[in-house]
């Protein structure tokens, strides 16, 4: 568990790690909470040349809420998340979701960019991101821009960020009366990675009929993605018992999804519909309030 | 004067591990010191063709590489394995290092030695070996097909041995006229012990003295010393100290003599240097004997009444690419000799072929065989209940020996001492209501939920011993423990053991048996284990083997010193040897108030210028105990479980273990043996598996991937006991080391085909993952 030799520099500012990362070119790794990084660095399966430790950088560490909009730093752990009365009044289920993140010593290292950015195809916030409809804010070299969660996830362990790009916030929606969400896992019994995460997210509207339904899955897939025929079947509705679970009948089909020693495609499947019903179940009771 | 056998004290060696400041082996550090790094196949069955190590030699701070031919040539021979199962075993060479096959992916190809742990890493990787990729077999059923590839020439079927016991034609004959038949196909799944500790070994060699240390994360550090000088390197043992400081478990995995203490002993002899190993976690996977992988066929005859008339059991079982230390011992004695279980049935037969594959070596693992044995036996008895449509518990009790038949002789060799089965049966159904939750179960499942309720009635065969039986069944060792008990002159103890504690509380228990014997506080007694230049000889620990050998070799020794004590009281007190007695931790003279301490004879001892003549001065005694028999642990485990029907996600409402281990030293360490093996035992049950592929790729290599289970997935334990005493032994102890693993897994598995049993769901193969579960509900 050795990794093979590198350069190690501590970053103390955004500005100072994006000057770094442009300098040290493709060779170059961000350091965060380290957990996805380092063991991969031990294993040998990635061997940066120069490691940039981002992770003293106080001003991507804090959390507030501005109206409507939930702002979490880059290197917010998935400790504070959890913890936080800012989090937890505002946007509870990611509280509820970074719970469930690995273990209490993955919790209080990794941080939300970090995973964001690993985009690790069973990771938890990307099922987050996505259903929550959230902003991504990438820092390069010629300033700030805002990614939309529906365009920020490209693939297994790939994203939208350019190269010199970092992560420099994520921003929620405040969840008010009417709107609710919920997240379900299925943990891999080892990793505690999501063999299937569903998160999901319904708006009701005066008469309580789903004015907008966003659900996203993890794990399943090679990468994460949005459950459209269970959103466009329950948009509209009334979201009784029943119609949820018409809705979550075939929710992704086998032949998408992955299929590995703990898991087959056909299981994570039935997986996709089981979880997809209990988180929208859940969802609906939070949008009740 | 305290009472210290039987009260739970707390663990004299946690100050240090609490602390962070024990001792392994990869702490230790010596001057001069080299790292080895040893390259590895990637492939589970290839020729090695040519090794090009020029680059690997060139990297800076690199110290040498060697190939398998150096050490063969220089003479080093091939491992040893412990035990000849039959007369025609086929034992091929197990070379330390490859020379021209690999057999298994994490062989030894070769090995760097540099100046650091990095260097030696990073010049491994430079290392070339040619390989032709030689077809692959992982599975023992598919081994033995014709046409399958061959592991070793030497075994052209691949078989090693085919080893059976009992009354053949009676059990066949008995299984013809039975009124029924429960049959059984069993697959005891590969299991990865993962010590916390990896493993980890130094060789240091002074040249100048000719002698050499080894450190190493062993079990039984005099066994070691013994195979390596009389069979590997062929050096004379009086030249060779070996060393198992703290061990960060075992499990069994440490009980071998594996490669790299060879290595680096015989580096440290060429390069005058001393030579670091330590394991990574993806070596510790690929490279610690694996347990259990059994394939096995099993039937049960029974009467019409439920009397059960005799056993038959064929079991394939999986070796690996090499037998390691124990390899064959382990699905023949200690599991074919276990199959009578708690039951009196009269016939019964086994047979077991054990084969080589292209997969890492498979040996003990806690429990070794004889949670194999208890898994087949009791998954029959909860099978055949249900077939007869008889309460489990019922059949059970029908069959059971009872408590007056002891000692008993089995149909498979072996005499348990002691028992009283019925009684921790009933007490573990009354803790765990089981009426209460068979009516909770019937409530349940007309709500759609599912609940199932899992017996365990185990028997062990514990304090792996005597000598005369191990020779009897091809064991090439002895098998008793020694101690020595020095008293120093101001009082305190010191007691040498040959046991090693390496995560039991030896330290504890030990002291707490002497402190009791000789009339001293635990403080005082100080317990060595784990140095052959201290300790006069040793077996190890295993088989939960400790304390009903290894203690009972230290209260031999107590009893020693006692005996001299006497001689030196009685002259100081100026009365008659007959009228010493032993009390309240004193040498009194019988019926007055005058006595003596341990302190006050062992400073006579010491400065006998008043002294008994003829008798000789100091305080110190050797023992050797080799006991009549195993010791026979047994007990009742009631599981309870809920399935989810949606997603086959088994959780475990209740646990109960009643165990009897004989007399308890201390009940808090016993506690915790019984904790650590539930766990392991239901993850056997519930996750954990080695997978291979079909070319011998290992795809469970990490923590990421093998399910050992965490604290958050088990339930709370409800531990509770019956003191059945071992009759055969000072202390009255049978061993409590191996209970859990022994007992879960059939357990947790029998409330799981319990809960689905109405769905007509016989059997479901472990491990129970969510997807079997629901596969089986759904007949997927
Ligand atoms: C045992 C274990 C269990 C785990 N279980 C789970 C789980 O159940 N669910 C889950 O979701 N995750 C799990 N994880 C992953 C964990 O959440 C990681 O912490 C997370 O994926 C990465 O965050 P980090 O801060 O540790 O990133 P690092 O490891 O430091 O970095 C990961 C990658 O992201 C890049 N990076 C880091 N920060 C930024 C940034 N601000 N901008 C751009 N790039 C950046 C790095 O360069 C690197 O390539 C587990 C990890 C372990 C070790």
């Amino acid at each position: 568990m050795i990794p093979n030799n590198f350069e190690y520099i501590r970053a103390n500012s955004v500005q100072e790690a994006l000057q770094l990362l442009s300098q040290k070119g493709d060779g170059a790794r961000l350091l965060a909470g380290g957990h996805s990084l380092i063991p991969a660095m031990k294993l040998r399966l990635n061997a940066p040349e120069t490691v940039i430790d981002i992770s003293g950088i106080q001003d991507l560490a804090s959390i507030h809420r501005d109206g409507g909009r939930l702002h979490i730093g880059a290197l917010v752990t998935h400790r504070t998340v959890e913890t936080s009365d800012e989090v937890k009044s505002s946007c509870p289920v990611l509280s509820e979701a970074a719970a469930l993140i690995g273990d209490p010593l993955v919790r209080n290292r990794g941080t939300i960019g970090g995973s964001l950015a690993h985009c690790d195809p069973a990771a938890d916030y990307p099922a987050l991101t996505l259903c929550l409809d959230a902003e991504i804010e990438a820092t390069g070299p010629s300033g700030s821009r805002t990614i939309a969660a529906d365009d920020f996830f490209v693939g297994m362990f790939e994203t939208a960020l350019q190269p010199g790009e970092m992560i420099t916030r994520v921003t929620f929606p405040v969840l008010t009366r009417g709107t609710g969400a919920a997240y379900e896992k299925f943990s891999h019994p080892a990793s505690r990675f999501a063999v299937v995460g569903v998160a999901a997210m319904v708006t009701l509207d005066g008469s309580g009929n789903c004015s907008s339904v966003r659900v996203a899955i993890t794990g399943a897939g090679p990468s994460v993605f949005r459950a459209t025929k269970v959103e466009q079947a329950l948009t509209g509705k009334a979201p009784d018992e029943q119609a949820i679970s018409d809705a979550t009948q075939d929710v992704a089909d086998p032949a998408d999804l992955m299929s590995d020693i703990s898991a087959s495609a056909e299981y994570r499947a039935h997986l996709c519909s089981v979880l997809s019903r209990r988180a929208l179940q859940r969802a609906v009771q939070a949008a009740r309030g | 004067m305290a009472n210290y056998i039987g009260s739970s004290l707390k663990r004299k060696e946690d100050r240090r591990f609490i602390t962070g400041k024990g001792t392994y082996t990869d702490d230790i550090v010596l001057p001069n010191m080299t790292y080895a790094y040893i390259v590895r196949s990637p492939h589970a069955h290839a020729r090695i063709k040519a090794i090009h190590a020029d680059k690997a030699l060139a990297h800076p701070g690199v110290v040498a590489v060697f190939t398998g031919k150096d050490l063969q040539d220089d003479g080093v021979n091939p491992l040893p394995t412990g035990w000849q199962i039959t007369d025609s075993m086929i034992e091929p060479p197990h070379p330390v290092v490859a020379v021209d096959r690999v057999r298994y992916v994490g062989n030894p190809v070769a090995v760097v030695i540099a100046n650091s742990r990095a260097a030696a890493k990073d010049a491994a990787e430079l290392v070339e070996v040619d390989y032709e990729i030689l077809p692959a077999v992982v599975d023992a059923t598919r081994a033995i097909e014709k046409g399958a590839p061959t592991v070793h020439d030497e075994a052209p079927d691949n078989i090693s041995f085919t080893w059976e016991l009992g009354d053949k034609a009676a059990t066949d004959d008995a299984l013809s006229k039975a009124a029924h038949i429960t049959r059984l196909e069993i697959v005891n799944q590969r299991l990865i012990p993962n010590a916390m500790e990896p493993r980890s070994a130094i060789g240091d060699y002074h040249p100048a003295r000719d002698e050499l240390t080894l450190y190493t994360s062993s079990q039984n550090p005099h066994l070691i010393r013994l195979l390596m000088c009389a069979f590997v390197l062929g050096i004379p043992e009086h030249k060779v100290r070996v060393v198992s400081p703290d061990v960060g478990g075992g499990f069994g995995s440490k009980i071998f003599h594996y490669p790299e203490e060879v290595i680096v002993s015989w580096a440290s002899r060429k390069l005058g240097r001393p030579v670091k190993w330590t394991a990574e976690r993806s070596e510790s996977f690929l490279t610690d004997a694996h347990g259990r992988d059994h394939y096995t066929v099993a039937e049960m005859g029974i009467d019409k009444d439920g009397t059960i008339l005799a056993l038959r059991v064929n079991t394939i079982a999986n070796l690996g690419a090499y037998l390691s230390t124990f390899a064959g011992g382990i699905p023949t004695w200690l599991y074919g000799t276990l199959l009578a279980g708690q039951y009196k049935y009269p016939h019964i037969y086994v047979q077991t072929k054990g084969v080589f594959t292209h997969t890492t070596p498979v040996d003990a693992y806690r429990g070794a065989g004889r949670p194999e044995a208890t898994f087949v036996v009791e998954r029959l008895m909860d099978t055949a209940a249900r077939e007869l449509g008889m309460d489990p518990a019922e059949l059970r009790r029908k069959n059971f020996i009872p408590a007056d038949a002891f000692p008993y002789e089995t149909p498979v060799v072996l005499t348990y001492d002691s028992g009283n089965y019925e009684a921790s049966l009933e007490k573990a159904m009354q803790i765990i209501d089981y009426q209460k939750w068979r009516d909770e179960q019937a409530k349940a499942r007309n709500q759609g939920r599912l609940i199932g309720i899992g017996l365990s009635c185990y028997i062990e065969a514990c304090g792996i011993a005597p000598s005369k039986v191990a020779g009897a069944i091809g064991v090439r060792a002895g098998l008793y423990e020694g101690a020595s008990i020095r008293v120093h002159p101001t009082g305190q103890v010191t007691v040498y053991t040959g046991s090693h504690s390496h995560g039991q509380g030896h330290e504890t228990t030990f002291a707490q048996i002497v402190a009791d014997g000789l009339g001293v506080s635990p403080e005082n007694v100080e317990v060595v284990h784990g140095d052959t230049a201290q300790i006069p000889f040793g077996m190890g620990t295993y088989g939960s083997r400790s304390l009903a050998v290894g203690g009972s070799a230290i209260w031999r020794a107590v009893e020693k010193i006692r005996e001299k004590a006497k001689k030196i009281a009685a002259h100081k007190l100026e009365a008659s040897e007959d009228d010493i007695v032993f009390e309240d931790g004193k040498w009194v003279v019988k019926g007055t108030d005058r006595a003596l301490t341990l302190g006050e004879i062992a400073l006579t001892a010491y400065v006998p210028h008043d002294y008994p003549e003829g008798l000789e001065p100091g305080l110190e005694e050797n023992s050797f105990y080799d006991p009549a028999n195993f010791t026979f642990p047994f007990g009742t485990h009631i599981a309870v479980v809920e399935i989810d029907p949606d997603t086959g996600k088994v959780q475990i409402l209740r646990y109960v273990a009643v165990d009897d281990v004989g007399n308890v030293i201390n009940p808090m360490i016993v506690d915790g043996q019984v904790h650590g093996g539930l766990a392991q035992g239901i993850g056997q049950a519930l996750w954990e598996g080695a997978v291979y592929d079909e070319n011998g790729q290992l795809l469970t290599g990490s923590m990421m991937d093998y399910a050992i289970p965490k604290a958050d997935d088990l339930p709370h334990f409800e531990v509770d006991r019956t003191v059945t005493p071992c009759p055969h032994n000072p202390l009255g102890v049978k061993g409590a080391g191996e209970t859990g693993t022994i007992a879960s897994t059939v357990c947790i598995v029998n409330a799981v085909v319990d809960a689905v049993s109405h769905l007509g769901i016989k059997d479901i193969p472990m491990p129970l993952t969510p997807e079997r579960v629901w596969r089986a509900i759904h007949g997927k």
